[in-house]
């Protein structure tokens, strides 16, 4: 059976779904934060295979910009979980109650 | 050829993207961002096999590269201790499953459902010249947008990391 569409959406769907899993479910700033792009590369896998199987670039232009846009958030990201764990000494997210009620 | 290369970078892809979430063998962030390194070269592999080479090589040089190294430096910059087992809560476990699983659900649903039609007759290709000129032309102002959230990006980094943040 040839590789389709189908097969890079279902790759990209599972890859995102892991992603969701680990927002949930882990409890170190550090990993919640690489869940995360992980789950950005499955939206990147997903709009370069619909540029490819629709024959134009438009997707593939929108991967870079998402690309660039997350290089840009990782750094601010990283920048205030160092900025937070000079003040709590901590990168768990159970110590970070202050605005439990 | 090509089916079998998919399969592979598929297969990893997904291990490894198993691996950065849930690793039975050790908890340590730092094998969580070397399995994350894994899956972003296994995407890279995918890109290529879309005939999307410039994004295949920005993935890499970006991704795999100057991203993974900041999460890195970070990492080592905290020194965190070997994470003590804390006791998986059970509340965000069983959320977690249900999200991602009805997420999964909602999603496979609508793609077996979903008529794909006929791939392009003539499939893009995504060399260097193509992107280039598509992005220089079309898509100039957000491309200038962009260069401005790198730059807000950079201030914003440095005012964050002044020691006396208030």
């Amino acid at each position: 059976m040839n590789v389709g569409l189908a097969h890079y959406l279902v790759v990209s769907i599972i890859l995102f779904c892991l992603g969701v899993l680990g927002v949930m479910t882990r409890r170190n700033l550090l990993v919640i934060y690489m869940s995360l792009e992980l789950m950005l590369n499955a939206a990147n896998l997903a709009l370069a295979a619909f540029s490819r199987f629709n024959g134009n670039l438009d997707g593939q232009v929108f991967v870079f910009f998402v690309i660039t846009v997350a290089a840009a958030e990782v750094a601010v990201g990283l920048a205030l979980i160092v900025a937070l764990y000079r003040h709590r000494q901590t990168a768990q997210v159970d110590d970070l109650t202050t605005m439990k009620l | 050829m090509q089916d079998i290369l998919f399969y592979v970078f598929a297969g990893l892809a997904l291990i490894c993207g198993f691996l950065v979430v849930a690793n039975p063998f050790s908890r340590s962030p730092v094998t969580s961002a070397m399995f994350l390194v894994l899956t972003i070269v296994c995407l890279a592999g995918l890109f290529v096999l879309l005939h999307a080479f410039f994004l295949a090589a920005v993935q890499v040089l970006v991704y795999a590269g100057a991203v993974m190294v900041l999460f890195l430096f970070v990492i080592m910059l905290l020194d965190l201790k070997v994470e003590e087992r804390r006791k998986l809560k059970v509340f965000s476990m069983v959320g977690g499953l249900i999200s991602s699983g009805a997420i999964l659900f909602i999603f496979l649903h609508h793609l077996l459902r979903a008529p794909l039609g006929e791939p392009a007759t003539l499939p893009a290709e995504g060399g260097t010249i193509p992107l280039g000129k598509l992005l220089f032309t079309q898509y100039l102002l957000p491309f200038e947008a962009v260069s401005i959230v790198l730059l807000v990006a950079m201030v914003g980094v440095v005012l964050l990391s002044k020691k006396d943040l208030k």
